[in-house]
């Protein structure tokens, strides 16, 4: 039991006998909610009028899964939905970088109007942001949900970069610009290759939190993942098989968000693990989890919850 | 211009329920969370993994997606409530996992010798938990949380698209019935949101130095 640390003590045999006890009325309770939902889905439902439908798992509901047409029109969708990912993920990096540099610029012309401009980007939601740019500047819906992530993704990388530059130690500053380097030099040679490299983990979380947010392409009509399965392709076949195609949308959203946030924690993992000598076990905390626990709470706390 | 003060009462009503939308959400949201940190920690080795498996997958999952889940598949199931109760649902469900992720850093963020020493003092899990870490965690899970209830705030416009007449529904109607006026209308809601997400953005910033000093 290396689980959490020092918050129990490592069980004796009667702890352990009633640990195993409750893990094992734990497990069955969640496993016997999971067959009551699987069950209430497959079972045939009687619908208003008198008709019986099928289960959810009845053949008939998953037929169309035999199609290729039906393969490639979802993975088409799933290209549009990574594509504004991509798209969106590349452009807030870059607006990210640019706002931090003029957020923390001296003079307070260009750091008081970024400043105003981040706080109102912020507090403002993406959805609300994608339907303000599809219907003013009749961008298209593509152009109107990544220049909404772009905005509002960019202002959180770029005050994320900026907390990276102001925990770095005072000496890095001071030693670029008596090096003569110009400010500006300093900023872009020394201090911001280290706040980013130390923020990288939030920056990819922020990522995942695009990714999901394009799914608001749904609400503003792009024919991303969402659209194209519950919408379109369930209008095409029938109503029958939306619950199955949206089990499919479901299940690559999960494998794509999954991957990608392991991938965040595995990086953050490796970068403590460079930074604190080779050692395997970085510096505890109560709870002995993912090092770096602070790191990871601020990006799923403040930017992490993919803000719409 | 004139857009928006005609039309006034309507923005209220849209106000009110984006209000509601982030108070109902945030109250079920902090039980849950609060259940699923404990969940967490907790010595029983199947209700840690019950609520890592929770958070994992609410959190990769798109709130757009946990709207449509509400809406198609708990009906199904048998639970057939209005949109503004499956809002209620949808929000406090995708918000908890990012309560109980702030409660946990938190608790991580107490230093590990006020464990320790509440240990030796032979204190059990619960008196450690109660009396010496919680007490210490919650000053510094409250800017977090903030920030989680203003991600809230923003997320409720979602509901908008799902038939709750919020601020965001009740822009889009606006926008349906006056289109020649699209930027007044929006940047009327957009103020609405404001109203809610910058105060509470600067009391967070506040309590965050606070806890900065004293750390």
């Amino acid at each position: 039991m290396s689980g959490s640390a020092v918050l129990f003590d490592a069980p004796g045999p009667k702890a352990r006998r009633l640990s195993r006890i409750l893990s094992i009325v734990g497990i069955a309770l969640i496993a016997g909610g999971l067959a009551w939902v699987i069950m209430t889905l497959a079972a045939p439902r009687q619908a208003s009028g008198g008709i019986t439908l099928s289960g959810m798992f009845a053949p008939e509901r998953w037929d169309i899964f035999s199609e290729p047409i039906v393969w490639q029109s979802i993975g088409e969708a799933t290209v549009r939905t990574l594509q504004a990912a991509g798209i969106g993920a590349v452009g807030a990096v870059i607006v990210g970088v640019i706002l931090s540099i003029l957020r923390t610029a001296a003079n307070p012309w260009v750091r008081i109007p970024t400043t105003v401009l981040i706080e109102f980007c912020r507090g403002m939601p993406v959805l609300l942001m994608m339907l303000f740019i599809l219907l003013v500047f009749s961008t298209g819906a593509l152009w109107a949900v990544v220049t909404a992530l772009i905005i509002y993704n960019g202002t959180l990388i770029g005050e994320a970069l900026r907390a990276g530059i102001a925990s770095l130690p005072k000496g890095q500053r001071e030693a670029g610009l008596s090096l003569g380097l110009t400010p500006l030099r300093t900023r872009l040679l020394i201090e911001f290759p280290q706040a980013f490299r130390q923020m990288l983990p939030i920056i990819i979380a922020q990522l995942v939190v695009l990714l999901k947010d394009t799914s608001l392409g749904y609400i503003v009509g792009y024919p991303e993942l969402l659209r194209q399965t519950t919408n379109y392709l369930a209008n095409f076949y029938g109503n029958r098989y939306m619950f199955s195609l949206f089990f499919v949308a479901l299940a690559i959203y999960l494998t794509i968000n999954l991957l990608l946030s392991w991938f965040a924690r595995w990086l953050a993992r490796s970068e403590e693990r460079k930074r604190t000598g080779k050692k395997g076990k970085p510096d505890k905390t109560i709870l002995d989890s993912t090092p770096n626990a602070n790191a990871q709470a601020l990006a799923s706390g403040s930017g992490g919850l993919g803000a719409a | 211009m004139q857009v928006i003060f005609d039309n006034l009462p309507v923005y209220w009503t849209g106000f009110l329920v984006t209000l509601q939308l982030t108070v109902v959400g945030g109250v079920f949201a902090t039980l849950i969370g609060i259940v699923i940190a404990i969940f967490r920690i907790s010595p029983v080795a199947s209700l840690r993994g019950f609520a890592t498996v929770y958070t994992e997958i609410v959190r990769c999952t798109p709130l757009t997606l946990v709207f449509f889940f509400c809406a198609i598949v708990l009906p199904i199931l048998g639970v057939d409530f209005p949109y503004l109760a499956f809002a209620f649902i949808a929000l406090s469900v995708y918000t908890s996992p990012f309560v109980a992720e702030a409660l946990r850093s938190g608790i991580n963020g107490v230093a590990l010798g006020q464990a320790e020493a509440a240990r030796s003092l032979g204190l059990g899990f619960g008196q450690t938990v109660g009396f010496v870490v919680f007490p210490q965690a919650i000053r510094m899970t409250i800017p977090p949380l903030i920030n989680v209830f203003i991600a809230l705030t923003k997320n409720t416009s979602i509901a908008g698209a799902f038939y709750v007449t919020e601020l965001f529904g009740v822009g889009r109607a606006l926008v349906n019935a006056n289109g020649n006026a699209v930027i007044a209308i929006l940047l009327g809601v957009a103020f609405f949101y404001l109203v809610i997400t910058v105060p509470l953005g600067q009391i967070a910033a506040h309590l965050e130095r606070k806890v900065a000093v004293t750390r």
